[in-house]
């Protein structure tokens, strides 16, 4: 069956949350193919896995105000949660505020959200960033709204795990700093991700293809998925599925 | 003891210079309470986005009411960047304050509380943290070898403004599970509010609405405006109306544009706002 490229997207980063250790995960702001992913994680798992979306209030089960997110998070509550960045870097960091010399910003982008913290304790961070090239993953990043690693001393209970492009699925070494390359998507090679990288990459051997969403997958996607995740993202859900929202 | 009056009475109250406290995009924004503060060219404005910005604080930007912002983000969500705010950054006509969600709830029940600072874990290491001046980091304070940990000083808006689908008589207002209102209306000095309706039922009277409502001890002055939070959402009363947003971020993108757009959406509408 065919498949548009967020659709591959949202098959990885599912795939990514289908794992034991994560039994919540959280999505937040301006978030599509993430939230789309966590709810087909949880409809895959047989509805084991809890998601919570945290942009109004469809999939969204919290009740104590904005603030539930930090501390469900602090908690040790939130097992996964997405991250994304203008900027990248090969050790993680991620930039979300803007390019150029802050203050002296060249393009000023929203800002950090809750990245700084999500990221200290959140233990399965994806970072997500379908734009693969050398504007985005860069060898240092202009501001660091989150920085990858820490000194050892300072309190971290969680991090990057993951990164999805728009050409590759790559891991992350907290303890190298390092990103190491997992699997290339249909159609793409690792020269192609080489040239389009900013910073070194760890790349083994023998680099795998990303499996590509199974018809099972896709039906229930577009069928079961689509029409829940428009409840939050009106215009994706009319871009990539064209279904319009009925809330 | 909370008045009732009218929405251009409301932005009255709000002085030139004032520190007040916008809710995020997805309900409770005020919009014709911003509608009022851009008609009567309140100016210099410092205003904090609990913890997002949006449509309301672009509007305040671009119509020039706004001296200094704090906020984790500002944007538009679906319809992109928010063009009035990314240009008075970029060319520094406000002073932005960049911050992270968490430590702008935490500062807020640091006020809540009343005392003048709280930690938050995480955030070390961020370039957040090393242009804000305000906040410290400190050894573990107990002594119990925790590590560093950064304080936070309380933050206490002049003013907590927000648009809730019912008031009751007694000046109670509904506020459901957005529970960050009742932290913003506590740190506040002064909670100014508009509502959809007014009901003659006491909220407090009944324990399941009491546990979503928030007394009248916390609020000054409550005005009525049916569709007050237009074109954005109110939780169970209408949605975002997306079309009406997209209009306003291709339209803001420009000085001109945005001029047209408080010319055809703001100003015109005077004499509706001040029945």
């Amino acid at each position: 069956m065919n498949y548009k490229p967020e659709e591959l997207l949202i098959s990885v980063a599912a795939s990514l949350l289908n794992t034991p250790d994560i039994q919540h995960v959280a999505v937040g702001a301006a978030s599509p193919i993430p939230g789309a992913a966590a709810l087909l994680a949880q409809k895959l798992g047989g509805g084991e896995l809890d998601v919570t979306i945290i942009h109004g209030s469809a999939n969204n089960t919290f009740t104590d105000g904005g603030r539930e997110l930090f501390d469900c998070a602090g908690q040790g509550r939130v097992h996964a949660f997405f991250l994304g960045g203008v900027q990248i870097d090969g050790q993680a960091n991620i930039n979300l505020v803007g390019t150029g010399n802050y203050p002296d910003l060249e393009r000023r982008f929203p800002g950090s959200f809750g990245s700084a913290y999500m990221y200290f304790t959140v233990p399965n961070v994806i970072l997500f960033r379908p734009e693969h090239s050398r504007r985005v993953f860069v060898e240092k990043v202009d501001f660091i709204s989150a920085p990858g690693v820490s000194d050892p001393g300072i309190q971290r209970t969680g991090g990057p795990k993951a990164m999805i492009t728009g050409l590759c699925l790559m891991s992350f070494n907290a303890e190298k700093a390092q990103f190491k390359l997992e699997s290339v998507h249909p159609g793409h090679s690792v020269e192609e991700v080489l040239d389009n990288t900013g910073f070194e990459i760890d790349i083994p051997e023998n680099v795998l293809t990303t499996a590509v969403p199974s018809d099972e997958h896709l039906k229930l996607l577009r069928a079961e998925i689509a029409p829940e995740i428009a409840k939050t993202y009106p215009g994706f859900a009319a871009s990539v599925f064209n279904i319009k929202s009925a809330a | 003891m909370t008045t009732f009056i009218n929405v251009s009475e409301l932005a009255d109250l709000i002085p030139n210079g004032a520190y007040i406290a916008i809710p995020p995009e997805y309900s409770f924004v005020p919009m014709e309470l911003v509608r009022g503060l851009i008609r009567r060219n309140t100016k210099n404005l410092s205003v904090l986005c609990v913890p997002i910005g949006g449509m309301a604080v672009d509007l305040l930007i671009g119509a020039g009411c706004v001296k200094q912002i704090e906020a984790a983000a500002v944007s538009l969500g679906e319809n992109g960047l928010a063009p009035r705010f990314t240009d008075a950054v970029v060319s520094k006509k406000i002073k932005m304050m960049d911050s992270t969600c968490p430590a702008i709830h935490t500062a807020l029940q640091a006020s809540e509380k009343g005392v003048p600072f709280m930690p938050l874990g995480g955030i070390i290491g961020s370039d957040i943290q090393a242009h804000r001046d305000d906040w410290r980091i400190v050894d573990d304070p107990l002594g119990n070898g925790n590590g560093p940990i950064l304080l936070l000083p309380a933050i206490q808006p002049d003013f907590t403004i927000f648009h809730s689908p019912l008031a009751d008589r007694s000046g109670n207002v509904w506020v459901g599970r957005q529970r960050e209102l009742l932290t913003m209306a506590h740190a506040a000095k002064q909670t100014l509010v508009t509502v959809e309706r007014i009901t003659d039922e006491n909220l407090l009277a009944n324990e399941q609405t009491a546990a979503g409502t928030m007394p009248a001890l916390y609020i000054n002055a409550i005005a009525e405006a049916e569709g007050g939070a237009k074109p954005l959402g109110l939780t169970d009363c209408y949605e975002r109306d997306g079309d009406a947003i997209r209009d306003y971020a291709a339209q803001a993108k420009t000085d001109s544009g945005f001029d047209d757009y408080l010319a055809q959406h703001i100003y015109t509408n005077t004499q509706q706002a001040a029945q």
